[in-house]
């Protein structure tokens, strides 16, 4: 498809500058260590397809978050969103975990998707922790709006951090955001943030190496089979 | 009175069900324990079906008798018996009493419970209905908060660590992997949940001092029997399973009305009454299935069966005892940790697991070599409502 790069000057949204996430690993339940890292714009085509299979899993909304995080990786992919990032967490180089935000401006954060591509493991909630470690800690934001859009999600941010209520439209529309202050933050972060840097290179070679994926049959059993937790 | 005998035995596999209504669990689970017990065109006189929550989660009553009809097993008499988490041993019960007595020669008890159709709070406060309703449920306790405040007393008084627990948890789980019919079929890595400063994370404080992994899965599943008289079961092709015992005792309702709330009375009362009537003793069990919602209770349990010394439990789950080819496997199946709680459906289940090992039918890394009795204890309560089987392989 041909761009008009004098059009897309115009259609494309500025960027404010963001530091780099760096990389860290996390101990999981079972053992397995998991490479937190951040995803460069080249690794979204690649990231969709362990998406596409969960945009048609009706349990726990992962229909919904699936479309959304499908469509916002696209737009960032395709300069069409305004200072979005996206971490990523991989298990022997597989994917097994997404999340991305933005920045409102420098100061405020806007919390889009967490997807467990992997369950019972608590990769969603290690995944928000980094995300959240990333707006306070590496882009000194001074809170970061979020909503949830399931019960799951509202049990994780809402209850275990706690986040405070506002009444704050959150641009994907829904309820009203909740909201993570620098003090809500650091009071939680010794029970809910953790991870070792630097990151083993062996693991982190793996982890660059090529994100792998695991086949949609096994993605749409791990999410929603009879043994999904 | 007649000796009675298990002559099928079938279970589902426990899980998150979203697809399956109560009832078709609960058939599936009968379907497979008639075909068990080949039977052929000979019906079953009675249906006792164990259920807790149907009313509350399902917003069903009269249970057993939509089975029956579903089941095409009309006239059969048909009981649903609701007794918490004991239910599932409460109806083998009524249904052991009803074949002894010669009343019922063919018996189908199946239990069954659909916990996942409604969110883990609400779960929770399901279960917290068997508490005292003036002197617990109104100030807020919760099952696994009642267990936490148990925990603390009992590794106080009895010496369990934070590693005993560990050691029962890692076991289960570990049985779970192994076990198709368990709900969470995932190996716990002690740096992971125990050794790890991540493990604040993968294994958070859920009530002091249990953690996540402490705490047994909220599960959708069923499990049944068909039992009859032993003379009539040894016409039959598969081996039969003594029911060579039982016992059933209760507690105060209240822990804070318990001259000692570590002291598990109705546990103690029924496994000697199992024992008294099955003519044997502790050691003559070969493998247990015990109700382990929480690790403590594991722990708790073997010592008040007289497998342990007060004291000695969490020592032994550390040192391997309760290990398969150890001393006395204990849930192998995984137990509640990992095979799941159904409340309704987990006194079958244990009772399913321990038929299958004393036909000797399950793999190798399952099986207890050469099992000749086993023991079950289901909990009710907060043990105040306890039932034990001790069952005994028959040879043909």
């Amino acid at each position: 498809m041909p761009i008009d790069m004098e059009l897309e000057a115009v259609l494309r949204p500025m960027q404010y500058p963001m530091p780099p996430y760096p990389p860290k690993v996390i101990v999981l339940a079972n053992g397995k260590k998991m490479v937190v890292r951040q995803a460069a714009r080249e690794d979204v085509p690649a990231i969709l397809k362990s998406v596409h299979p969960c945009l048609f899993i009706e349990r726990d909304y992962y229909d919904i978050v699936s479309a959304r995080v499908y469509g916002e990786l696209l737009a960032w992919y395709r300069y069409r969103v305004k200072s979005e990032y996206c971490l990523m967490g991989q298990v022997d180089g597989y994917l097994v975990g997404i999340v991305n935000g933005r920045l409102e401006n420098e100061k405020v954060g806007m919390s889009y998707h967490t997807l467990a591509i992997d369950r019972g493991l608590r990769i969603g909630s290690h995944l928000f922790a980094a995300k959240m470690e990333y707006h306070m800690e590496y882009m000194n934001q001074d809170e970061v709006l979020i909503v949830a859009e399931s019960p799951i999600g509202f049990r994780r941010w809402m209850i275990e951090y706690p986040l405070e209520a506002t009444k704050i439209p959150h641009e994907l529309g829904g309820g009203d955001s909740y909201r993570l202050t620098r003090d809500i933050y650091f009071k939680a972060k010794p029970r809910l943030v953790v991870g070792d840097r630097p990151v083993p290179q062996e693991l982190m070679n793996e982890a660059m190496l090529d994100i792998k994926f695991a086949d949609d049959d096994t993605i749409r059993e791990r999410i929603a089979g009879l043994k999904g937790r | 009175m007649r000796d009675v005998a298990i002559i099928g035995a079938g279970m589902i596999p426990f899980g998150r069900r979203d697809e399956d209504t109560l009832m078709e669990m609960l058939a599936d689970a009968s379907l497979k324990a008639l075909d068990d017990a080949g039977l052929g065109d000979q019906s079953v006189d009675a249906v006792y079906l164990a259920n807790m929550g149907g009313g509350m989660l399902q917003h069903q009553s009269s249970i057993a008798s939509s089975l029956v009809d579903r089941l095409s097993l009309l006239p059969a008499a048909a009981d649903t018996v609701e007794n918490g988490p004991a239910s599932g041993a409460s109806a083998i019960k009524n249904g052991l009493l009803a074949v002894a007595s010669g009343y019922y020669d063919y018996v189908l008890v199946v239990g069954g419970e659909k916990m996942r159709e409604v969110t883990g709070w609400r779960a929770t406060d399901f279960v917290a209905t068997m508490t005292h309703p003036q002197a617990e449920y109104p100030y807020g306790i919760t099952l696994p908060g009642m267990a936490g405040m148990f925990t603390r007393l009992y590794m106080e008084k009895h010496y369990v660590t934070r590693e005993h627990l560990l050691a029962v948890s890692l076991k289960n789980q570990e049985m779970g992997t192994l076990n198709p019919y368990a709900h969470v079929e995932m190996a716990l890595d002690r740096e992971g949940v125990f050794d790890s400063p991540h493990a604040i994370v993968n294994n958070p404080t859920s009530a002091d001092p249990l953690h996540l992994y402490d705490l047994c899965p909220v599960s959708d599943g069923a499990a049944a029997i068909v039992i009859c008289p032993l003379e009539m079961a040894k016409k039959l092709s598969r081996p039969p399973v003594l029911i060579a015992g039982f016992g059933q005792a209760t507690d105060t309702h209240t822990l804070q009305e318990r001259d000692d709330p570590t002291d598990l009375k109705a546990v103690t009362l029924a496994a000697q009454q199992a024992f008294e009537r099955a003519k044997l003793k502790p050691s003559d069990i070969h493998v247990a299935e015990l109700h382990d919602a929480f690790t403590i209770l594991e722990i708790a349990e073997s010592e008040h069966v007289g497998f342990f010394k007060k004291g000695e439990g969490g020592k032994a789950a550390a040192a391997g005892k309760t290990r398969l080819g150890g001393q006395i496997p204990i849930n192998v199946s995984g137990g509640l940790k990992a095979r799941g709680h159904p409340v309704g459906a987990t006194g079958v289940a244990q009772v399913v697991d321990i038929v299958w090992q004393l036909r000797h039918e399950l793999p190798k890394n399952r099986q207890v070599k050469n099992a000749q009795n086993g023991l079950t204890v289901n909990f009710g309560g907060f043990g105040n409502n306890v039932l034990a089987f001790v069952l005994k392989r028959v040879e043909q």
